[in-house]
């Protein structure tokens, strides 16, 4: 494999795209040529500037993260603003909104994979990298917001003297299953899925260290017909197993409220609403880096305006369910007839959070309605506009869900409100850095574009199928 | 070691070693380590490498070694604690370890006496419990004798004798007593210039002291200061029988009850058998009919069947016009009586006054008129007059003499005097035996510019306070549960208070302090009480068995037949009228503008209680405001004057100011705004610093419950007010039921249909739970509840719950594990206001243990939903997922792990809980596994009432009442099969084990008192954060 980009095809066998869209890959690109482009971000190209400037603030702000943490579990959980009714506040929120932004990288190469969508090619590698590092941030939440975070290992099902188990009964066990198994069917499609284009940077790479630690990264990859049968198998049955988690994931997630009695939580809805409202974040954070990403580094060619256009239809597709389930939400809490559940919508819709409602009604519903439009879904600035406004919308359904939901239950008694504190802000901002900062090593060290999935759409690709046919 | 070279230092210094022993031994150790050669030894060994190569042979090897075997013991160095340990040869009778003593003692509110039983472990006193021997208790406590143990342990304490700061032994303040009073001999040795300032003192031991030392000296004298005195009932009694008697009202005698703002069920040295009375009557047949005309809202009020709020004056008048149609007043209408009735407006009769009448007279014998010491001596007299006038004396009234030593009558008439002759440098010594006058005594009177005059000035104190800061002796006080003493209840029963710990401190009693005025300036107050019983019991006909009495006396915590009996006073009408023909002019000349109320604080009293965590972070009934005192003002009135909740106000009256938060209370009355004092302490510790503002400093011998001209001008600043309630409508949701008596008489079904019918019990997906042999349940009387607190704080103390401070009560996290919700129903003006305690429901089918990832919340076979606290790692879903908000959650390390002293006020049985765990009522779990130890010992079931939970113990009222539900003859099961029982949101399908009775109120129907059930549609007093 490592040598087979050497053949080169002549220009004109690319078929020319319509006019305006230059389709899923700009012309006028071989083997040779893509591979040098894709693989010299890592080995070779001079790293621009704009990284060393996002590196260093999200390095800077995984520090404040550190800082947070440490102190959160030398003074307790009393530096966050949660209380008495409510218990949960910024830490699940951001938890839910990790998560759920991790949804779209497991889509795409899931789920597009096995619908065999070629477009996903270059648009898969970030977007799983994006999954694991999201996930990686939502898993600092549950990990720390619990009283005794020391004793987290308590969740796991393990066996000991006491013969003491978890609770199975409790969705937060099950969010433990969910959330590992999510995380480490990921990273192994994610890391399985990079080893050829590892090989790739062995080869091509000049320094000693970079031979050596993309070297044993590759493990052993020749490229040889074995490898890539094995290789296509493996990633196929991932692939399968994936799909079922960007269901089951956010699904999981839903239980930890549906299975609660809070009105605003109990509701039979909230799993396929969860699901789609993380597919609908997660693509509005693929645009949110993928916007930026090919502008930096110039993958104009590989990150066109159809998968720009693709992403926004995705994302006014799931938008529209996401608001439908805003609606059946509000509908069924008047329809039911049931006291509290009509009191807690009322109370999201005028109570002291009635802003943030509104707000995320906005930023969910009323803004995306743009996407239908071809223009808006064609313009670079709009598009991160938008894909920027249903990232806070999401951020403040959870909040919605969460909070709005908690602040006044049953008991108007034990009615409160909550207000997230300086270390509940810091630990959000703290996790967004260590995103930043991973995503950013990425991009520096690996090949954030899949290199050989592309080399599968250039058009000699083709040529070479049906001449092997 | 033998060797010719010996090693320096060490075996040179052996055989001195071996002479030492023990501590001396360490100590010679670190001084050999301080020889030159030692030091020399010590620099070789750790600084020097030592060359292993040629410079070092095998002795010197074994040598340094050596070295650094004798170097260990010295790392062991440090001086080790005393401690001494003494286990028992022969154990005290008695005692078993683990197992708690009860001793019976008592706590003293305002002076009186009032029976407590005290849990003791291994001799810490760690929870008082109600003595129902006692007739001031019944049983049952109040929030003062539940939160004053903690005071005992406050490490704030004022731990020494000091004189002007210096720590001093006790002989020579005997000795500085002495000189002082040989000094007064030789100055003509009448005692002129000594003077002693107690509270209110019923003593009897200490009035004999008081007395002897009174007759010793002629010219010295005794002053007495209360702030929250008794003085208006006094007057009013003897304006009424022409002498001062104390009135012992029987509130399960009585059916109709006016009460002119008596606070009868919420503050007062009788308080606890009050409310066990009142309860009584309104469980038993028929419910008894509460009227209350008041200006500022109280348990008493929130309990009425009617409530009025009027102001002061307002109430005086009513006060005439009832007595004067009840005929109390032989004149009629020809008294003041008739145009004071003018203050309904119009000519028009007060329908209302008129009802309340006809309620009396319809129940002559069977009523009761009660005036509040706020309402000045004449509308005591009134209420005297009007239960003459209805023949409620001797029925549902008697009077006795009062418990109180003599200047308790004019307390405000001597105070002043006292002041006047510190000023005029006329006192020479002045005794100030507990009490803190420089911080309560009314503001004009300036008591602490007038002690510079004073040559030589002592304090008796548990704290060093503001008045101790201007004395030169403080004493330290021991607490009355370190102290022998004695005092009695409002009607005379006598109580040995016993010490239940040796004084921790150096703390001295007020006997031992007077006793230093004596010919035994040494005696301990032991041995004074004791030798005064032991006379007293003499002489009334103990004879032979005096030991006998006396341990009597201590083991049932009253003095046999100590009660004083009923008096024969009558009430002379005519000559009554003419004394109150004409009141104080200064009612009569009240300005229009706004008054102002002064109230003790609910929490912390007159301020003795102001370093009391537990007390200052006890929500106040009404306002549920802690670690504060506010202005509290009407909402119309609040509205009027553009003023919010936590507002700041200057407040002037008389040209005195003070700034306070402003508190929007519902029922407030109009005219007048209300300020508990006690709080906004300059020396009170801690706890007490930074608590409220001091209301005292406008509070005035001329106006000591109420001031008329008040200024109220806003400020630009606010104060946060940590309240655990910020809303106060049930929002039309089924939470308190309340129906009428008469409702549910025509329909007992009235109150299930009050909320929606809950799912069977077979409605659930999870299987059933295995049953024991008992299922625990709780029952709570709404009718009865009157919201005082007392099972919050019981609680409290029986369960180790943290005190977390304002900041965190701010933030909505508090920790007491019972909450009383408190209801506003129907206007703002006048709601009625509902009290429901909320425990753990301990539902059958629990919400927040399905929902605990780590199964920390677990069910019983006997229905208890158990909270394991080394198994719970802090999620919070189960606070979440509970509907009753219940549960409380340690964000902190809110236990306090680090001060020694409070250790000891903790009950042993139950766990202190750690950060990051959850914790909630238990039911006293501890209680249920001691009671079922007995009961397996014996080898029978646990007997119904063998279990009482602490709230249930504490609760005046007897409203909690708990037990097994699966035996149809329990107590718990026989309350909860009236048809008032309802459970709270069974809708849900939780099936909770503690469940309600309805409130039943008892309108006159004549004052359109066809309440609708409260429940259903109200909306009342909205105030969110």
């Amino acid at each position: 494999m490592s040598d087979g980009s050497d053949k080169g095809k002549p220009e004109s066998s690319i078929p020319q795209p319509k006019p305006g869209d230059t389709g899923i890959l700009a012309p006028g690109y071989t083997f040779t040529t893509l591979t040098d482009k894709l693989a010299s971000i890592a080995l070779s190209r001079r790293t621009p500037f704009v990284w060393f400037v996002g590196a260093a603030v999200g390095f800077m702000l995984s520090m404040v993260l550190l800082g947070a943490l440490s102190y959160l579990v030398i003074r307790g959980i009393g530096i966050w603003g949660v209380n008495q009714p409510v218990g949960w506040g910024f830490e699940i929120v951001n938890f839910v909104w990790w998560i759920g932004i991790g949804h779209a990288g497991t889509l795409i190469s899931a789920i597009l994979l096995l619908l065999r969508q070629p477009w996903r090619n270059s648009i898969n590698r970030f977007a799983e990298a994006m999954t694991i590092f999201a996930v990686a941030c939502a898993g600092i939440y549950p990990a720390f917001h619990t009283g005794r975070p020391w004793l987290d290992y308590w969740l796991i099902p393990y066996p000991n003297a006491m013969n003491m188990w978890p609770n199975f009964r409790s969705p937060l066990i099950w969010d433990v299953f969910a959330v590992s198994t999510y995380a480490t069917v990921s990273l192994l499609f994610w890391y399985v899925g990079m080893i050829p284009d590892l090989a790739t940077l062995r080869d091509r790479a000049k320094k000693m260290w970079a031979k050596v630690v993309y070297g044993m990264l590759a493990l052993g990859w020749r490229g040889s017909a074995r490898h890539w049968q094995r290789y296509e198998t493996a990633s196929l049955l991932l692939a399968g197993l994936a799909t079922p988690l960007v269901v089951s994931v956010h699904t999981v997630v839903s239980f930890d409220f549906a299975a609660g009695i809070v009105p605003g939580w109990h509701a039979t809805i909230f799993p396929p609403y969860f699901v789609a409202g993380a597919v609908y974040a997660g693509f509005a954070m693929v645009l949110t880096l993928a916007i930026p990403l090919r502008k930096v580094y110039g993958l104009q060619d590989f990150i066109t305006m159809r998968h720009l256009d693709n992403m926004a239809k995705i994302m006014l597709a799931t938008g529209l369910i996401v608001g439908y389930g805003y609606c059946v939400e509000a509908f069924m809490a008047f329809y039911s007839g049931n006291t509290y559940e009509r009191f807690m919508m009322w109370n999201r819709m005028e109570g002291p959070y009635k802003h943030m409602y509104w707000a995320l009604l906005f930023c969910n519903i009323i803004a995306p309605q743009l996407l239908w439009f071809r223009k808006v879904r064609r313009s670079i600035p709009m598009l991160f506009v938008m894909a920027m406004i249903v990232n806070v919308g999401m951020w403040l359904e959870r909040y919605v869900i969460v909070v709005v939901s908690l602040h006044r239950d049953f008991l108007p008694s034990s009615w409160g409100m909550y207000h997230g504190t300086f270390f509940d802000k810091a630990t959000y901002i703290g996790t967004i850095g260590l995103f930043l900062a991973l995503m950013f090593l990425f991009i520096r060290l690996l090949p954030m574009v899949s290199i050989f999935e592309m080399r599968a759409i250039l058009p000699e690709a083709k040529v070479e199928e049906e001449e092997g046919a | 070691m033998s060797a010719e070279r010996k090693p320096p230092g060490v075996a040179v210094d052996a055989s001195k070693l071996e002479a030492l022993r023990g501590r001396e031994y360490w100590r010679s150790l670190e001084e050999l380590a301080r020889t030159e050669d030692f030091q020399e030894h010590l620099h070789r060994e750790f600084r020097v490498p030592v060359p292993m190569d040629g410079g070092l042979d095998r002795r010197e090897m074994l040598t340094l070694m050596g070295a650094s075997m004798a170097l260990a013991g010295l790392t062991g160095c440090v001086r080790q604690p005393e401690e001494r340990v003494f286990p028992y040869v022969r154990p005290p009778e008695e005692s078993v370890v683990g197992e708690p003593l009860y001793y019976a003692s008592a706590h003293l509110h305002g002076g009186y006496a009032r029976g407590i039983l005290v849990e003791s472990y291994e001799g810490r006193p760690t929870k008082i419990e109600g003595n129902d021997l006692h007739p001031s208790s019944k049983g049952g406590t109040d929030v003062f004798a539940q939160g004053f143990l903690l005071n005992m342990y406050d490490p704030d304490r004022s731990q020494t004798l000091t004189e002007r700061g210096e720590i001093r032994a006790w002989s020579s303040f005997i000795a500085a007593v002495k000189l002082a009073l040989e000094r007064d001999r030789s100055a003509g040795g009448r005692g002129a210039g000594l003077r002693f300032l107690t509270g209110t003192v019923t003593s009897p031991t200490l009035l004999q002291q008081l007395q002897d030392i009174l007759a010793a000296h002629p010219d010295a004298k005794w002053t007495s200061w209360e702030p929250v005195g008794r003085e208006n009932a006094m007057e009013g009694a003897r304006l009424a029988f022409g002498e001062p008697v104390e009135a012992r009202y029987r509130f399960d005698a009585a059916d109709v009850v006016l009460s002119l703002e008596s606070d009868f069920l919420g503050t007062g040295p009788d308080m606890p058998r009050l409310v066990r009375d009142f309860a009584a009557r309104r469980r038993g047949k028929g419910s008894n009919r509460l009227y209350v005309v008041e200006s500022t809202p109280s348990p008493t009020g929130a309990k009425a069947d009617h409530r009025r709020p009027m102001a002061p004056r307002e109430i005086e008048a009513f006060a005439r016009a009832v007595a004067t149609q009840l005929g109390a007043l032989p004149s009629g209408v020809s008294g003041v009586g008739a145009s004071a009735a003018g203050a309904a407006p119009g000519n028009a009769p007060d329908p209302f006054a008129a009802a309340v009448v006809e309620d009396l007279k319809a129940h002559r014998g069977a009523s009761l008129v009660i005036a509040g010491e706020s309402q000045p001596a004449h509308v005591h007299a009134l209420a005297h007059a009007m239960n003459e006038a209805l023949g409620n004396a001797g029925k549902t009234v008697d009077y006795t003499e009062p418990s109180a030593g003599a200047p308790l009558t004019s307390q405000s008439a001597t105070l002043p005097e006292l002041v006047a002759d510190m000023a005029a440098g006329k006192v020479g010594f002045l005794v100030i035996v507990g009490g803190n006058p420089v911080f309560d005594a009314p503001a004009d009177l300036e008591f602490g510019k007038a002690m510079d005059k004073v040559d030589l000035r002592v304090h008796l104190g548990l704290y060093e306070d503001e008045t101790s800061r201007l004395c030169h002796w403080h004493v330290a006080q021991a607490h009355e549960l370190e102290s022998w003493s004695d005092a009695r209840s409002m009607h005379g029963a006598v109580t040995i208070l016993q010490p239940l710990i040796a004084p921790l401190y150096d703390g001295r009693t007020a006997h031992e302090v007077l006793a230093a005025f004596t010919e035994q300036p040494d005696k301990t107050a032991h041995d004074i009480v004791k030798d005064y019983w032991k006379s007293r019991l003499a002489t009334t006909g103990g004879g032979a068995d005096l030991d006998t009495a006396w341990r009597t006396a201590l083991h049932d915590g009253i003095v046999k037949d100590s009660e004083f009996k009923a008096k024969d006073v009558r009430v002379d009408s005519s000559a009554l009228e003419a004394k109150i023909q004409n009141p104080k002019s200064k009612t009569e000349a009240e300005p229009a503008g706004l008054t102002l109320l002064f109230r003790p604080d609910p929490t912390v009293w007159d301020g003795r209680y102001a370093n009391n965590g537990w007390l200052q972070e006890l929500p106040k009934p009404l306002t549920k405001l802690t670690w504060d005192n506010a202005a509290m003002v009407a909402p119309s009135t609040a509205q009027r004057l553009g003023l919010q909740t936590e507002d700041v106000v200057e407040l002037t009256l008389d040209g005195r100011k003070v700034l306070a938060p402003v508190w929007v209370l519902p029922g407030q009355s109009e005219s007048c705004v209300t300020v508990h004092f006690g709080n906004g302490r300059a020396r009170g510790g801690r706890v007490a610093s930074g608590a409220g503002f001091d209301a005292y400093a406008l509070r005035t011998t001329g106006a000591l419950w109420s001031g008329a001209g008040l200024q109220l001008s806003k400020t630009l600043r606010r104060r946060t007010l940590a309240t655990t309630q910020h809303h106060h409508s049930m929002e039309g949701r089924g939470l308190i039921r309340s129906v009428t008596a008469d409702q549910y008489a025509a329909d007992p079904r009235i109150v299930a249909k009050l909320g929606e019918e809950p799912p069977g019990p077979t409605d659930t997906l999870y299987p059933k739970l295995p049953t024991g042999s008992y299922a625990w349940g709780l029952s709570i009387d709404l009718s009865t509840c009157v919201g005082c607190n007392a099972c919050v704080i019981a609680c409290q103390a029986e369960n180790n719950i943290p005190v977390v401070g304002k900041d965190q009560v701010t933030r909505g996290r508090h920790m007491q594990w019972i909450r009383i919700d408190r209801y506003y129903t129907g206007g703002l003006e006048a709601p009625d206001t509902l009290f429901q305690p909320v425990t753990c429901m301990h539902c059958e089918d629990a919400p927040c243990e399905t929902v605990c990832p780590v199964a920390a919340t677990s069910h019983s076979a006997e229905g208890l939903n158990q909270m394991v606290y080394n198994r719970c790692v802090g999620t919070r879903y189960c606070s979440n997922n509970c509907p009753y908000k219940v549960r409380r959650f340690n964000f902190y390390l809110y236990s306090d792990y680090t001060t020694e002293v409070l250790k000891m006020v903790r009950n042993p049985e139950v766990t202190v809980r750690s950060r990051g765990v959850m914790e909630k009522c238990s039911y006293c779990v501890q209680r249920i596994n001691h009671a079922r130890y007995a009961a397996e010992k014996e080898n029978r079931p646990i007997r119904d009432g063998e279990i009482v939970t602490a709230c249930q113990q504490a609760c005046p009222a007897q409203a909690i009442v708990f037990g097994n539900v699966s035996d149809p003859d329990s107590a718990v099961s026989k309350v909860k099969s009236e048809m008032r029982t309802y459970g709270l949101l069974t809708e849900l399908g939780t099936r909770p084990r503690t469940t309600y009775l309805a409130h039943l109120s008892n309108p006159n129907p004549k004052l359109g008192g066809a309440a609708r059930p409260a429940g259903e549609g109200e909306h009342g007093h909205k105030d969110d954060v």
